[in-house]
């Protein structure tokens, strides 16, 4: 089962549920976690497993080659992404605006342009007891997130095909990102604040995942900080509320030293405890 | 005309609401530009009118017309992004899939294929309570293209300051270090990184910061909720020391930031002092550093 976690604003927790979700769901079961934020990738930080391996990922892009090119200019009318542009006698590529769709490739009459790797970032392997932890990690000066995002899920499949659960931490945002670490998932998590900020955002998360009809349920972090607003929403959109994790400063001060919470924090581990209910009960449903 | 620009690789280290104070402190003589577009909440602080609205179209999406299509499947062929089916028969476009490309209708015979130009937000040109003017906008939810809206943003809040002579564009940008980001950069004086002291906030500032140098620009931080991790604040000021970025400030973990914000008000609004001070002293800082 794929469990993307997301949420609509940043640093609402997205990392801790993760790491904390998959650690205690691998005490009993097989479990991948993926960190799908390969801008920032952080669940790292928090997993510190043993590295089993490690690989670069690689785009496709364009590259020119001058002897056959008759400079026709169809490379760069058939790119929309301004990827590919002739300028005097040569024709550039900017291999980060390129989307890597083929078309000044295949389309070229010469065959001038053909497509070779360019790394993008780099894959990780690690491994803790019954946790598998892969980390996707983008280059700076890199814009994109997208094919990255989606070679790793690629990856997941081919590596584990037979995990129980295959947790995503998914980017922040509402955007193209999060939409392509939570489009082929069996269930979204979204999790939020009890903030205006956290509302806010929460209610784009709600409409984009309601977009992908996706089921989700909500978690409530910082529990006790802010308003009553966001249950308020939950009760009155329907929508599940599996748990809540209290507000603490020990919470805070955990999370900054990169430790893992539910040994320390009872809360919390209450709270993992009646998500896995939650979750068990959707793999039942799934096998039925 | 200067342009300071403030980001924060992490999200939830309280970018928005540091810049929400700044804005409040510095009046009605600031354009606001709120290119956090994927989550903008600064409007949640800052109560604009909404005066001006306008559409942003960006980016295409491939429709097949089905009267004219004979099946033959080069456009299936030709997609790289999985964003072509069939279905009962009949070549389909997944929206949500298409990359907007526009390879398919370039290779479709019967030219059957049309690319719409899709809206994927909005802008908005609004007085805010300081009565100076602030540039937001609203993306789409999916959308593509968030680095356009970015730009349009930027664009409108710099051409707003040519209109009415002034002479301060303050910037909240967007988390990560994609395209939203490289956009929110683009002609920036003065970067404000804000960060906190954790593993990840530390990480996220490494990362974010590689890209400032790539950029070439002055750069200086501030420290949220200082003293929930002594060590940790410790280790970003000898980052801060080892790359010559600018300690702006250290705040301390305060809920009455929350507070404020529920109240739909920033910390300098409030009967919060030592903040308020602090914050203050930030925000002259900042000003030094770009005049």
């Amino acid at each position: 089962m794929r469990i993307s976690i997301a949420s609509g604003k940043g640093g609402t927790g997205k990392t801790t549920l993760s790491t904390n979700l998959s650690a205690f769901l691998a005490e009993g079961s097989e479990v991948v976690l993926a960190d799908l934020d390969v801008e920032e990738p952080n669940s790292g930080l928090f997993i510190r497993g043993d590295l089993i391996s490690t690989e670069h990922k690689y785009k496709m892009v364009p590259e020119w080659k001058e002897d056959a090119c008759t400079l026709c200019g169809l490379c760069q009318k058939v790119c929309n992404f301004n990827a590919v542009i002739r300028l005097a006698n040569q024709i550039l590529v900017f291999p980060q605006l390129c989307h890597g769709c083929y078309a000044c490739s295949e389309l070229c009459p010469t065959e001038s342009l053909p497509m070779i790797p360019q790394k993008m970032g780099q894959l990780s392997l690690y491994k803790r007891g019954n946790l598998n932890f892969v980390e996707s990690r983008l280059d700076v000066g890199e814009e994109q997130a997208v094919p990255l995002i989606s070679q790793t899920i690629d990856y997941i499949d081919q590596h584990f095909p037979e995990a129980k659960y295959k947790i995503f931490d998914a980017p922040p945002g509402t955007s193209c990102p999060v939409i392509e670490a939570t489009k082929d998932s069996d269930f979204v998590i979204l999790i939020t604040e009890p903030t205006p900020f956290g509302l806010h955002d929460l209610k784009l998360a709600v409409e984009t995942i309601r977009s992908l009809n996706k089921p989700f349920g909500i978690v409530i972090n910082r529990d006790g900080l802010g308003n009553d607003d966001v249950i308020e929403y939950c009760t009155k959109q329907n929508i599940s509320i599996l748990a809540k994790i209290p507000n603490s400063r020990k919470i805070a001060e955990l999370y900054s030293q990169g430790e893992l919470l539910y040994h320390q924090i009872p809360e919390m581990a209450q709270a993992l405890k009646e998500i896995e209910n939650y979750l068990s009960k959707l793999v039942i449903q799934e096998l039925a | 005309m200067k342009e300071i620009v403030v980001i924060s690789g992490k999200g939830g280290t309280g970018k928005t609401s540091i810049t929400a104070a700044f804005a409040f402190l510095a009046g009605s003589e600031l354009i606001l530009a709120d290119c956090d577009v994927d989550a903008a909440d600064m409007h949640l602080l800052m109560k604009p009118d909404f005066a001006i609205s306008e559409n942003f179209f960006s980016g295409e999406t491939a429709r097949i017309i089905q009267d004219n299509c004979i099946a033959c499947g080069k456009c299936l062929d030709v997609c790289r992004f999985n964003a072509i089916s069939i279905i009962k028969g009949q070549y389909i476009v997944n929206p949500v899939n298409c990359e907007g490309c526009g390879y398919c209708a370039r290779v479709c015979p019967t030219e059957t294929i049309v690319n719409d130009i899709p809206k994927v937000g909005e802008w908005y040109k609004s007085t805010i309570k300081t009565q100076g003017t602030m540039i937001h906008a609203k993306l789409n939810i999916g959308a593509d293209n968030s680095g356009k809206l970015v730009a349009k943003v930027k664009n409108e809040a710099r051409q707003i300051a040519q209109d009415l002579n002034k002479e301060l564009i303050l910037v909240d940008g967007s988390p990560g270090i994609g395209c939203p980001v490289v956009s929110s950069l683009s002609g920036a004086s003065f970067v404000v990184l804000v960060t906190e002291p954790s593993v990840s906030g530390l990480h996220d500032l490494e990362r974010v910061y590689q890209l400032i140098k790539n950029f070439n620009l002055p750069a200086g931080c501030i420290i949220n909720k200082s003293d929930i991790n002594l060590q940790k604040s410790k280790e970003i000021i000898a980052f801060l020391d080892e790359n010559d970025i600018i300690l702006i400030a250290e705040l301390p973990y305060d809920e009455r930031f929350t507070k404020a914000m529920t109240m739909g008000k920033t910390i300098v609004e409030t009967e919060n002092k030592q903040l308020t001070k602090l914050i203050k002293k930030a925000w002259k800082t900042i000003n030094n550093q770009i005049s």
